[in-house]
């Protein structure tokens, strides 16, 4: 395409609307408008310009502003959605199978339905996640389509510009001036803080040029930010594990290499209502128990390198440490967090091996729960054998025992027995409410003598590199986003004729109330012609042809 | 007088002052018949002061509530929508310093008196905070929505007044359907509040036992007469009123009730209305708007939106994400209330893009503006009370 040489000499590149230098409009549709577009100072878009290629095509799909917000409204309109219904991570069931029956009998049909278009996983989904992009997209090539263009124009701006280009502002004054009210008026405006050059017999006033970056700033902030979002499905950015662990227990920290951890506790405190707390009497009193803190101390130990795997006798105590809601323990770029809890959580079951007839006892066993051994051995020579352990027993399925979850909720046991009395063994399997003996009438059952109970704490470790990223998105989104509302570029045109006549023309992108406001001041101290606001004239026209219409 | 006392006086104070410059912005703007607005100014200077006062004593009410809990006062429904009337009024205050507008005071104020009128149909004994809400960033986070979603608030009732202006009243269409259906629903939350005053002063109490979803008995106590019961549900209360229908057990019919006891009363008001003055009450409202100025007021609704957003960014995202990042191990999980948070911010930066193009000012925006309130309104009240998640305040 050929440049677009202007009355005024000026080479312009293909596609500009408005003169790069005196501002004359350049096609017969510019020529034609009332009001010029002042969006983007009539310059060349490469969107407006080219539409040939497919580069060109998928081009200009993204750049559309139209396009930009069909696909937010999208968005939203699907992020709505997956409200309705619980997401599948808040559904208390682990198995895909289990969450597809937890949605058909909680919410019926309409729960079957919501599974069956995957919203239990929506934000998960390949679509919306799809859509993510396409914001993504949108963002960098609406932004580049408009920046590049806009950020020359405004570094090259003429004071003079056309009376074509004047005539075409919203705001427009135009009437007689005398030999000071050049002067007078770059006074005002200086004062104002604006920017003030002159040429020959004109001037330009500026004011907030830097407002109008904002919008490029802030997308530039959503984009780290979604950038970040993304890098954490790379590995090593990111951990996120469930430890639980028990008063007194120590354990080796999921995914944090080197660490061991100890629970040295939990506790749970809830409000009392009394003396400090007296005022949350009634509220307590209303609801019940409200919870006060929940926490677990423990103790942070490195293995030295170079230790062999679970070698854990020359491990170096670091830190002691309250875990806190609120509070998380921070540590070498992890963090643990108080994130749940199991009160008097089985910790271990003592049975005694009984004659079922004569109730007499060969001797006790306690099986520890977490740890279990295979055989306990008994003074006169009986064994129990530990065949199967299943900690938090569910029923069976093909006639094996299962378990829901590894944490000794419901324990159960299928056991050997073997005696003098009895040398073959007998089997049973044994949970907390009764006994089944699989394989026929046994002489010898274990009988329940009773539990030892502890508490278990949940947390999460959390490692999490892209949070610096975000971070830095988000600043760079706020920046942008004061900078583009809470600012406002003005600048005002002013020239005098050779007759001494002036003709002002005034814009703002943004706070037309903000810019008439200067001007008052300004055209009160220079004497200035009035001014008036063209598209108020305009509208007023409209709706008085209107009227007349009907 | 305790503290506490003093406190709640304070929110007396500032409901009644509210009521009384409702009526003086309500004179200003109808004394104004030649369009001069000097008697507006005059008339609409004592309803500012006015104003003022009553904002004053709520944010004495906040402060001393403050000092008596120990805590922001921002944790529980009462509390946290009684801060949204304040920052609704003080949005207006800004806004009217601007551009003094007697009209936008004669909306804005009746839907703050309504928002406090609903908060205190909730429990408003000062409640002990779980360990979760016991840091700063509660109050950070919360109070800078609070502010936002108030001055966000104004651009909806600029709108409102622009609608009410154009919106034809004496031909039929989808606009003034609209526009009247929003007035219903505000007198829907009148019917709210009249019907739990009336029983709260009556003391309906009626105990019933039921099975919840899942398959645990349980007990609930109704405050109005059940006309929805829950599942399974076994009266307690002797003589109490008899359910009409029993709902399964994902349905919270004790919600229900109070939504249908809402509805019916604020219906039959809303009716009464239409009786007496043979109007609807759009209709009866748009000769108040007869010098409104109407691309005043849409700067107005831009103008808000462009202040709100940003602080809304702040506080709704970005100060929610580093207490969800400390609190519970991620900044981000997808639990309802986040995603509304979302959708609101969505929603103003598609009012945003559409206002760059042409067309979308005047009506079209005041539109926007309406249905942007509406998402706020539906994240407080149906996303608090209905769709349970982390952050439920019920
Ligand atoms: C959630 C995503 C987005 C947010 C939060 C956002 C935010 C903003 C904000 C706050 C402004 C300033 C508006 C004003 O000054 O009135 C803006 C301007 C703009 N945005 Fe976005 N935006 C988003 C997505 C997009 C997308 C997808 C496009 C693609 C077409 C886009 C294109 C633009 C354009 C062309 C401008 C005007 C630039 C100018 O006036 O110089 N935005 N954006």
């Amino acid at each position: 395409m050929d440049k677009l040489i202007c009355k005024c000499g000026h080479e312009n590149p293909p596609g500009t609307v408005l003169c790069e230098s005196c501002g004359r409009p350049l096609n017969e549709q510019e020529q034609n408008k009332q009001l010029a577009d002042m969006r983007y100072e009539g310059t060349a878009r490469r969107s407006q310009t080219y539409n040939k290629s497919i580069i060109d095509k998928i081009w200009n799909f993204f750049s559309s502003v139209k396009v930009g917000v069909g696909i937010i409204i999208v968005l939203l309109i699907a992020a709505a959605l997956g409200t309705i219904l619980p997401q599948k991570q808040y559904v208390p069931a682990t198995t895909e199978a289990d969450i597809e029956a937890y949605y058909t009998d909680i919410y019926g049909s309409v729960g079957t339905v919501y599974h069956a278009l995957g919203f239990h996983d929506l934000y998960n989904s390949f679509w919306f996640i799809g859509l993510v992009g396409m914001l993504a997209i949108s963002l960098i090539i609406a932004s580049l389509d408009r920046f590049v263009p806009l950020y020359k124009s405004l570094k090259n701006q003429r004071v003079l510009r056309h009376s074509s280009f004047m005539h075409k502002q919203r705001i427009l004054a135009e009437g007689p001036g005398d030999a000071e009210t050049l002067k007078k008026a770059e006074e005002k405006l200086t004062d104002l803080k604006y920017k003030v050059s002159t040429d020959k017999n004109g001037l330009l006033a500026e004011k907030g040029r830097f407002s109008r970056w904002g919008p490029y700033v802030n997308h530039i902030g959503l984009i780290i930010f979604l950038f970040g979002v993304m890098l954490r499905m790379m590995p090593g950015f990111y951990v996120d594990e469930t430890l639980w662990i028990r008063e007194g227990e120590t354990r080796a920290i999921p995914d944090a290499p080197g660490y061991v951890l100890e629970s040295k506790g939990f506790t749970l405190e809830t409000y009392t209502g009394e003396g400090e707390e007296e005022k949350f009497g009634e509220a307590i009193d209303r609801v019940g128990t409200v919870a006060k803190n929940y926490q677990t101390d423990v103790v942070l130990y490195k293995i030295p390198e170079g230790a062999l795997p679970g070698d854990t006798a020359d491990m170096e105590m670091v830190e002691e440490h309250a875990i806190r809601v609120n509070q998380p323990f921070k540590f070498d770029g992890y963090a643990l967090y108080q994130m749940d809890f199991q009160q008097d959580e089985l910790k271990t079951m003592s049975f005694a091996l009984q004659n079922k007839e004569t109730g007499e006892s060969r001797g006790d066993l306690t099986i520890d729960l977490v740890n279990p051994e295979t055989n306990y051995e008994l003074e006169d020579g009986s064994v129990v054998e530990l065949l199967g352990y299943y900690p938090d027993f569910s029923g069976f399925e093909n006639g094996e025992p299962q378990t829901a979850t590894p944490l000794p909720k419901n324990p159960g046991f299928l056991v050997k027995m073997t005696t003098p009395d009895t040398p073959d063994g007998e089997t049973s399997f044994i949970t907390i409410q009764n006994t089944v003996e699989p394989l026929g009438d046994n002489d010898y059952k274990l009988a329940f003598q009773g539990v030892e109970t502890r508490d278990a704490s949940g947390l999460t470790v959390r490692k999490d590199r892209t949070l610096p990223i975000l971070g830095l998105g988000g600043l760079i989104f706020m920046i942008g986003v004061a900078q583009g509302m809470y600012f406002n570029h003005r600048r005002f045109w002013i020239q005098q004729q050779a007759d001494g006549s002036i003709l002002l023309a005034g814009h703002t992108n943004k706070n037309w109330f903000g810019l008439k406001k200067d001007l008052d001041q300004v055209t009160e101290h220079a004497s200035l012609p009035a001014y008036r606001d063209q598209q108020e004239d305009m509208e007023a026209q409209e709706k008085r042809e209107g009227e007349q219409l009907t | 007088m305790t503290l506490a006392d003093i406190s709640s006086n304070l929110l007396y104070v500032a409901f009644i002052a509210y009521l009384i410059a409702t009526f003086v912005f309500g004179g200003a703007v109808k004394g104004n018949k030649k369009g001069t607005y000097r008697s507006e100014e005059r008339w609409g200077k004592v309803a500012i002061t006015i104003t003022v006062i009553g904002f004053l004593a709520q944010l004495g009410y906040f402060i001393t509530r403050w000092m008596v809990t120990g805590h922001a006062p921002i944790s529980n429904m009462f509390e946290f929508t009684t801060a949204f009337g304040m920052t609704l009024v003080g949005g207006f205050i800004i806004l009217y310093a601007l551009y003094k507008t007697a009209v936008l005071g004669m909306i804005v104020l009746p839907i703050a008196l309504l928002i406090i009128a609903y908060a205190s149909m909730f429990p408003s004994e000062v409640s002990p905070l779980i360990p979760a809400l016991q840091t700063n960033w509660l109050a950070i986070h919360v109070i800078t929505v609070v502010i936002a979603e108030g001055i966000l608030a104004i651009s909806a009732a600029a709108g409102l007044i622009y609608l009410l202006k154009v919106v034809d009243q004496k031909k039929k269409s989808k606009q003034r359907f609209w526009l009247e259906a929003i007035m219903y629903s505000l007198v829907l939350v009148l019917g709210f509040v009249v019907t739990s005053t009336f029983f709260t002063l009556t003391n309906y109490e009626a105990d019933f036992a039921y099975v919840n979803k899942d398959g645990q008995p349980s007990e609930i106590t109704y405050n109005m007469p059940a006309i929805f019961g829950m599942n399974e549900f076994e009266p307690m209360t002797d003589g109490a009123f008899t359910p009409l229908l029993e709902m399964p057990p994902i349905v919270h019919a004790g919600k229900l009730t109070t939504v249908l006891w809402s509805v019916a009363v604020g219906t039959v008001l809303y009716a009464l209305i239409r009786l007496i003055f043979r109007k609807r009450i759009s209709e009866m409202l748009q000769p108040f708007t007869k010098n409104v100025n109407l691309q005043l007021m849409d700067e107005i609704n831009y103008r808000s939106i462009i202040i709100g957003f940003p602080i809304f960014s702040l506080g709704a995202l970005i100060f929610a994400m580093i207490w969800a990042q400390i609190a519970w191990s991620r900044f981000w999980g997808w639990d309802p209330k986040e995603v509304w948070a979302l959708v609101t911010f969505l929603f103003y930066a598609a009012y945003l893009h559409l206002r760059l193009g042409r067309g979308w000012a005047g009506e079209k925006s005041a539109w926007l503006a309406v249905i942007g309130f509406v998402i706020i309104m539906f994240n407080l009240v149906a996303v608090n009370l209905i769709i349970a998640g982390l952050h439920s305040y019920a």
